[in-house]
């Protein structure tokens, strides 16, 4: 019994409104949900939220041809219509506060509000990349000391803290590679990428101006290491592995994939997107990864998914660290942090391979990530990584009788729990399952992603879901895949309660529109 | 005019020295709508086995190889209008490229329809 409710009774969904009623508003709108217009159809040109006096004095004559000779097109708004269109809409989004946010291989783990107090104090929120060092002591020593976490937790040997994101530190890795390989005299052109990895890593590749070849994986779900080893050679620049992969399995063979890439002369890049699943556990630097990229927005809960800016510190080998990115921060021997840039680069690190950002990182992700490591510690980022596997395995184990688990004979999966189409009833795919999951009021999985496995949805609970969280999602998952087994044909209808029904994503791909515009007369 | 497949699911037909390549139609069901088809210019050089042309789908991006080494002679240029036209026809009006072949030898190691039939069956 409830104390705060003794009778227990409460109003039930829909009671004498909603769906059953025929009621049509005069505002289009039902209650508190709106049926929000384009910000360009709200306002008419009439209105204006500033009010901009005219130029006190005519503009200088060289400004004449620049002038403007019509009117721009601005949706005319007030400020409070302005802050109400945006307020509306963010309230039909779908986020990470609202909901589980299970997408496969994203971490879409809960944001702290304790990050967010400390980002935001006006010593870390306010201030400029090109203040004085002196003035800014605070943050340089915030981004050394999350430096300083980065490298022990990986058991690395230094760490560039620049890239803005994932991809941008994967290229910061190769371009390290590359750096090192030139200093030798040995161009190579080729680099390998098993199918397990993750889809940024084959045009990592390429953008770094390497060709790609797949190497492929063995049934259980792992990189063929034989396969790896019959292909390496003098033109092997490196491999680029993921680790724990796409199909949610740790690699176990790692560290022979490592020896047998070094004593071909190439080089070890880990794509840590799956960092969260071994934090704390395992560190890479004692499996011969030369070089990998921390996803601070995934394994260190920076915000994520439309809620915030990436950051991927790349950490490095001793053999890859003298071909860092500038710029970086040292502790001299007086204790202070400072930023080593150009000037004292060329003496510091003469064959950094240059500059990859305008200044020295995410800022604000950094004080996010040192606050949620320095509130975890050590034992508890060991926690972090064994709640999310068990997490994963909880939901794997649970939905096996129901959804094909291709590999889930090839033991405990780590921080993702994969599952296949194979025995949805015919007419039936991932796609139904996926709208499915957002009538039940969950945002859906990760689908047809790794491409390995047939209509493939991807499920990464991440550590933050309680049980009784993850038990709701998987009773939903396993009614929604009871209906595509038995072949409910209303599944093919969902979503049927979200403000929209199933959109036409083919039209979407193939006719899109981009822009508004102006409806003629 | 002979047609044969390879296990990447292209299909080429043979006529003379000049053969036409497309996905077959196992290929697009698996690919979902197609959205995009990015084709090859005319003149460019493929190699047997390399990627000539590549197939976006709503579930992913695909490339295509060069069943045999040649040059390509003319793309599909319906295509960019409709790529829905490898859904709807993938074996006929939704091919995707021409090409002259180098080395009609290269063509004994592909499948014949039987064969790839067979092959897809057992997928």
């Amino acid at each position: 019994m409830n104390a705060h409710n003794p009778s227990g009774w409460r109003p039930a969904m829909g009671e004498g409104s909603d769906a059953e009623c025929d009621l049509v508003t005069h505002s289009g709108d039902r209650a508190l949900m709106v049926e929000e217009p384009l910000i360009f159809e709200l306002g008419g040109g009439d209105k204006c939220g500033v009010d901009f006096d005219g130029p006190e004095e005519p503009p200088l004559a060289s400004l004449e041809p620049f002038l403007r000779k019509e009117a721009p097109v601005l949706p005319g708004l007030t400020e409070p219509e302005t802050v109400r269109h945006y307020t509306r809409l963010s309230r039909q989004n779908y986020a990470i506060d609202l909901g589980p946010f299970p997408l496969g291989s994203c971490t879409m783990k809960h944001n702290p509000r304790l990050n967010e107090k400390v980002a935001r104090l006006p010593g870390f929120a306010d201030v400029h990349p090109l203040q004085p060092q002196d003035t800014v002591r605070g943050a340089l020593e915030v981004i050394e000391q999350l430096a300083d976490w980065l490298v022990r937790l990986t058991g690395m040997n230094a760490v560039a803290m620049s890239p803005k994101a994932g991809a941008h530190g994967e290229l910061c890795g190769l371009l390290c590679i590359r750096a090192a390989l030139e200093a030798r005299g040995d161009a190579r052109e080729v680099v390998l990428v098993p199918e397990s990895a993750h889809g940024t890593n084959p045009a990592t590749a390429a953008f770094a101006g390497y060709g790609v070849e797949s190497i492929p994986a063995t049934p259980d779900g792992r990189v063929d290491l034989a396969a790896l080893e019959a292909r390496l050679g003098p033109d092997v620049a490196g491999v680029m592995i993921t680790n724990p992969n796409t199909c949610g399995l740790f690699e176990r063979d790692m560290k022979a994939i490592a020896d047998a890439v070094h004593s071909a002369g190439g080089f070890v890049y880990c794509d840590g997107a799956n960092f969260n699943a071994i934090v704390g556990k395992v560190r890479p630097g004692d499996l011969g990864v030369d070089a990998m990229h921390i996803n601070l927005h995934k394994t260190f809960s920076t915000p994520h998914g439309g809620g915030g800016p990436g950051s991927g510190p790349v950490v490095l080998s001793e053999a890859l660290t003298p071909y860092a990115p500038l710029p970086f921060v040292a502790r001299g021997p007086d204790g202070a942090v400072r930023l080593v840039e150009e000037e004292d680069g060329a003496a510091e690190l003469p064959g950094s391979f240059g500059r990859m950002t305008a200044f020295h990182g995410q800022m604000g992700m950094f004080t996010r990530a040192l606050a949620y490591i320095l509130s975890h510690g050590v034992d508890g980022l060991c926690r972090v990584a064994e709640d999310a596997v068990l997490n994963a395995n909880y939901v794997l184990r649970s939905l096996e009788d129901l959804l094909d688990a291709p590999y889930g004979a090839s033991g405990p999966c780590m921080h993702e729990a994969l599952f296949s189409d194979a025995g949805l009833a015919e007419g039936f795919s991932t796609l139904d399952i996926a709208k499915g999951l957002i009538d039940e009021g969950f945002h859906p999985m990760t689908v047809y992603f790794p491409l390995v496995v047939h209509g493939a949805m991807l499920v990464e609970p991440t550590e933050t879901e309680s049980k009784a969280g993850l038990d709701r999602f998987i009773g939903s998952l396993r009614d929604i895949a009871e209906r595509a087994r038995s072949g409910d044909e209303s599944l093919k209808a969902a979503p049927v309660f979200a403000p929209r029904r199933r959109l036409d994503e083919t039209r979407a791909a193939r006719k899109p529109v981009l822009v508004w515009k102006e409806q003629e007369g | 005019m002979s047609r044969y497949f390879t296990k990447d699911h292209e299909w080429i037909d043979v006529e003379g020295d000049i053969g036409t390549v497309g996905i077959t139609d196992y290929a697009q069901s698996q690919l979902g709508d197609i959205t995009f088809v990015e084709l090859p210019a005319a003149g460019q050089a493929v190699k047997k086995g390399d990627s000539a042309s590549v197939v976006d789908s709503v579930k992913a991006a695909s490339d295509v190889y060069a069943p045999v080494s040649g040059s390509v002679t003319e793309a599909n240029g319906a295509l960019e209008e409709e790529p829905e036209l490898v859904n709807s026809d993938a074996e006929v009006g939704g091919w995707l490229f021409r090409v002259k072949l180098d080395d009609s030898g290269e063509l004994s190691g592909l499948m014949d329809r039987a064969a790839y039939d067979a092959y897809v069956a057992e997928l």
